[in-house]
C-alpha cells in the first residue's frame, strides 16, 4: 500500500522550512522508487514542532519534529523500514499530550486533512452542517446558533445569533456576508490557520450563514501579509465550486450564494467592521458612526453578517451536532471552545483549542512549557495590542469573557504573547501608544493627535523629566481615548498602556500605587 | 518599463474590474503587482477610470500601508515590528537590517536591490521574530541570518 507523507503547507511551517522538506521528500521517493506519496496538510499547531513531517503507519501517524531537508533520507528510510525510530521521532501525533488535552472541534481536522480536498473535508465529518442547514429553515438556522451561545471570536465577543437574526429581518433585495480575516492582532494567527489548513469549513460555515439570513454573496477580506493564506484559499473556492458546494444550486437546493476573495492593504484598523466595510467599497478605511448598525446597513448599505472567519467555522460544528453539544463546553456566558494562540517567548508555541475556562497558567505551563528563553516569564499580553499585560500575579485567571473583562483585560481573539523578565514594561507602553499614532485611522481626536502626545510624554517619563506629573497626565489621557473615541482602537490602547503603568510602576521608575484608575 | 506602457497596463486593469463592485482596491492590488507600485500618473488615470476625483484616489492609496507611490528595489523585505517579535529580540533584527542596508524603514539600499518595510504581524508569532523576503517568510530569523539572508539575494556587499 502506498504510504502517505504529510509536510505542511501552513505559512509558518514553510517559514521554518517546509518547503525544502517536502521538495527533498519528492527527490527521495522518486531516487529509491518508494511506494509513498507527499501530501501538503495544514499545521497541527504544534508550531514548536514545525516542520512536522508525519508518516502514516499501522499504529496512526507517526511524527518527526523540527525535520531538515538533510534529515529527510534517514527519517523515510526509518519510518518506511522499521515502524520509525529516529531521533527526531515524536511519536503518534494523535496521543501526543499537546494534542490529546485539547478540544478541538473548530480546528478538529486542521493538519489531519489536505486543506484544498473536499473528499478529504467530508471524509474527516465535512459539509455535515451545511446539508443539516439545507433542511433547515432560515428562522430555525438562526435559533440553534442562538442557542449554542456563540460570540464573535474577532474580539468584541458579540453574540452570533443576535447579529444573525437582525439581518434576516431586514427585507432587502441584497444582503452579504462579510468575512473578517484582517488578523492584525499580534499574537494572532488562528485565522490564517484555518484558511490555509481547512479553508473548506469556512467555506461552509459563511454558506451557512447565508442560508440563515438570505444572503447571495460573500466577501473573505484577507490580510495582504497572508499570501498563502490567499493561495489556498482560493484554490479550495475552486474545489468547492467544482464539487456544487458553491454557485448558483448548492447541492442541488436551488439555493445561490457564493464567495469573493478581497485582498486588505495593511491597515490594522480594516479589522474594526465599519472600516473594513469602507474598505471594501473602495475607500479610505475610516471608522464609521453606529447606528445604523452593519446588520443593517452594512456593505454598500445593505444589511450585512461581519463575522471573524473562527466565528464563521464554528458554525458547521453547532449545526452538525446540535447546539447542546457545543454548549456543554465551556463555563458562565463564554460557551464552547476557543483556539488559544501561544505567541512570543514562550518554549512550545502554537495553537491550543481549549473550552473556557482554562487558566492562564496551565496554557503558559502545561501546553507552552514556559518562556522559551528560559528565563522567568514576567508579563504576558492577551488580546493583541489593544489587550492589557498580565503579570505572574494574575496567571490564575480562568479564560474566560467576564472574567477577564472584570480584571481590566480582554481575551479578544485569543492571542497571547509571552514575554521573559528581560522585557521593559515602559518601552511596550510607548510602542502601544506609538502603534496607536501609525494605525489611528484619524477621524477621533483623541486616537489621531492623542496616540502621539502619549508617546511623547511616555519618553519623558523614560527620560526621567518630572515622572509623577507626566504620568498623571497618561493617565488623563487615556481616560480621553478610552471615553471619546468611536471604535477599539483608541478606546482601549489604553489597556496596555495603563496596565503596564499599573503592575510594572517600576519599570517607569514610579512608585507603586501612583496611578489611581488604571485600568 | 516606459510611461506608455504604465497606461496601457493600468487600462487593461481598469477594463477587467470595469463590473467589480467596490474595485478601487482591487485595481490598485493589481496595478501594484504588475508594475511594483502605483505611479503618480496612474492616480489620475485610475480615478476616470472609477469616476472619483484625483484627490480621493490619492486619499486611498496614502491611507493604506501596503501601496507605496515609488518604485521599490529588487526585493522588498518585509521585518514584523509587532509585540510577539519584540518578545524574541525582533528590534536587534531590524537593527541589522537597518545597518546593514544602511536604510531606514520605506527606505531602498543604495544599488536599488532591497527596499526594508515594516509591517504589523505576519502571523508567524509562535516562531517569531519573522521577517518575509518577496513573499517567502522566514521565521525564527537569528541576528546571524541577515548577512545571509541578503546574501542570497545577491549583489550585497
Amino acid at each position: 500500500m502506498t504510504t502517505k507523507i504529510y509536510v505542511p503547507r501552513d505559512s509558518s511551517a514553510i517559514a521554518l522550512g517546509a518547503d525544502r522538506v517536502a521538495e527533498r521528500v519528492l527527490e527521495v521517493i522518486a531516487n529509491d522508487k518508494l511506494d509513498a506519496m507527499l501530501i501538503r496538510n495544514g499545521s497541527r499547531g504544534m508550531v514548536w514542532a514545525e516542520p512536522l513531517l508525519e508518516v502514516e503507519t499501522t499504529e496512526g501517524r507517526v511524527g518527526y519534529a523540527n525535520v531538515d531537508p538533510t534529515d529527510v533520507p534517514d527519517v523515510l528510510g526509518a519510518a518506511m523500514a522499521n515502524g520509525g525510530q529516529h531521533s527526531k521521532s515524536i511519536g503518534v501525533v494523535d496521543e501526543l499530550p499537546y494534542l490529546n488535552n485539547q478540544e478541538r472541534l473548530c480546528f478538529a481536522r486542521n493538519g489531519i486533512t489536505d486543506p484544498v480536498s473536499v473528499e478529504d473535508y467530508t471524509a474527516h465529518g465535512g459539509f455535515k452542517g451545511l446539508h443539516k442547514a439545507l433542511k433547515m429553515g432560515s428562522e430555525q438556522i438562526v435559533e440553534e446558533v442562538t442557542e449554542s451561545g456563540l460570540r464573535g471570536r474577532g474580539g468584541a465577543a458579540f453574540p452570533t445569533g443576535i447579529k444573525w437574526k437582525t439581518v434576516l429581518g431586514c427585507d432587502s433585495n441584497q444582503k452579504y456576508i462579510v468575512c473578517n480575516a484582517d488578523e492584525g492582532d499580534s499574537g494572532t494567527f488562528s485565522d490564517r490557520m484555518t484558511i490555509e489548513g481547512d479553508p473548506l469549513v469556512l467555506i461552509e460555515g459563511m454558506t451557512i450563514a447565508a442560508l440563515a439570513v438570505g444572503a447571495t454573496k460573500g466577501f473573505l477580506y484577507l490580510r495582504s501579509e497572508y499570501p498563502h493564506a490567499e493561495k489556498v484559499f482560493l484554490e479550495a473556492l475552486e474545489a468547492a465550486r467544482g464539487q456544487g458546494y458553491l454557485g448558483d444550486d448548492i447541492c442541488g437546493s436551488g439555493r445561490v450564494f457564493d464567495i469573493e476573495l478581497r485582498r486588505a492593504a495593511g491597515a490594522y484598523i480594516c479589522g474594526e467592521e465599519t472600516s473594513l466595510l469602507e474598505s471594501l467599497e473602495g475607500k479610505r478605511g475610516m471608522v464609521r458612526a453606529k447606528p445604523p448598525l452593519p446588520a443593517i446597513e452594512g456593505l454598500f448599505g445593505k444589511p450585512t453578517v461581519v463575522n471573524n472567519v473562527v466565528t464563521l467555522a464554528s458554525v458547521p460544528y453547532i449545526l452538525a451536532n446540535g447546539a447542546k453539544k457545543y454548549k456543554d463546553y465551556g463555563m458562565g456566558r463564554s460557551k464552547g471552545t476557543l483556539p488559544i494562540q501561544l505567541a512570543g517567548n514562550v518554549k512550545r508555541g502554537g495553537l491550543v483549542e481549549k473550552a473556557f475556562g482554562v487558566t492562564l497558567r496551565e496554557l503558559l505551563m502545561d501546553f507552552g512549557g514556559g518562556s522559551a528563553s528560559g528565563r522567568p516569564i514576567r508579563a504576558v499580553q492577551v488580546g493583541g495590542p489593544l489587550g492589557a499585560y498580565i503579570p505572574e500575579s494574575q496567571f490564575d485567571m480562568p479564560f474566560e469573557y467576564e472574567t477577564f473583562s472584570q480584571n481590566g483585560a480582554m481575551l479578544g481573539h485569543g492571542g497571547i504573547v509571552v514575554f521573559d523578565d528581560t522585557v521593559d514594561m515602559a518601552r511596550m507602553a510607548r510602542f502601544a501608544m506609538e502603534f496607536c499614532a501609525i494605525e489611528s485611522c484619524g477621524k477621533c481626536t483623541p486616537c489621531r493627535i492623542g496616540s502621539t502626545r502619549g508617546m511623547e510624554t511616555i519618553d519623558k517619563i523614560i527620560a526621567g523629566e518630572d515622572r509623577a506629573a507626566n504620568a498623571e497626565l497618561v493617565e488623563d489621557l487615556c481616560d480621553t481615548m478610552l471615553n471619546g473615541s468611536l471604535c477599539a482602537l483608541g478606546g482601549m490602547i489604553p489597556f496596555p498602556v495603563m496596565s503596564a503603568m499599573k503592575h510594572f510602576p517600576e519599570d517607569f521608575c514610579l512608585e507603586p500605587g501612583l496611578e489611581k484608575t488604571a485600568a | 518599463m516606459g510611461q506608455e506602457n504604465h497606461t496601457d497596463v493600468v487600462r487593461s486593469i481598469l477594463e477587467k474590474h470595469s463590473n467589480t463592485e467596490g474595485a478601487l482596491l482591487p485595481i490598485l492590488h493589481d496595478v501594484q503587482d504588475t508594475l511594483g507600485f502605483i505611479p503618480n500618473e496612474a492616480i489620475d488615470q485610475i480615478g476616470k477610470g472609477v469616476n472619483r476625483s484625483r484627490a480621493e484616489v490619492h486619499g486611498v492609496v496614502s491611507f493604506y500601508h501596503h501601496f507605496r507611490t515609488n518604485k521599490p528595489g529588487t526585493h522588498v523585505i518585509q521585518v514584523c515590528r509587532s509585540e510577539a517579535c519584540q518578545s524574541m529580540g525582533g528590534e536587534e533584527i531590524i537593527a541589522e537590517f537597518k545597518r546593514q542596508l544602511d536604510i531606514d524603514f520605506h527606505g531602498t539600499s543604495a544599488d536599488d536591490r532591497v527596499t526594508l518595510e515594516a509591517v504589523y504581524c505576519l502571523g508567524h508569532c509562535a516562531c517569531a521574530p519573522a521577517v518575509m523576503v518577496d513573499g517567502v517568510p522566514r521565521a525564527k530569523v537569528k541576528i546571524s541570518d541577515v548577512s545571509d539572508l541578503l546574501g542570497d539575494l545577491g549583489g550585497m556587499k
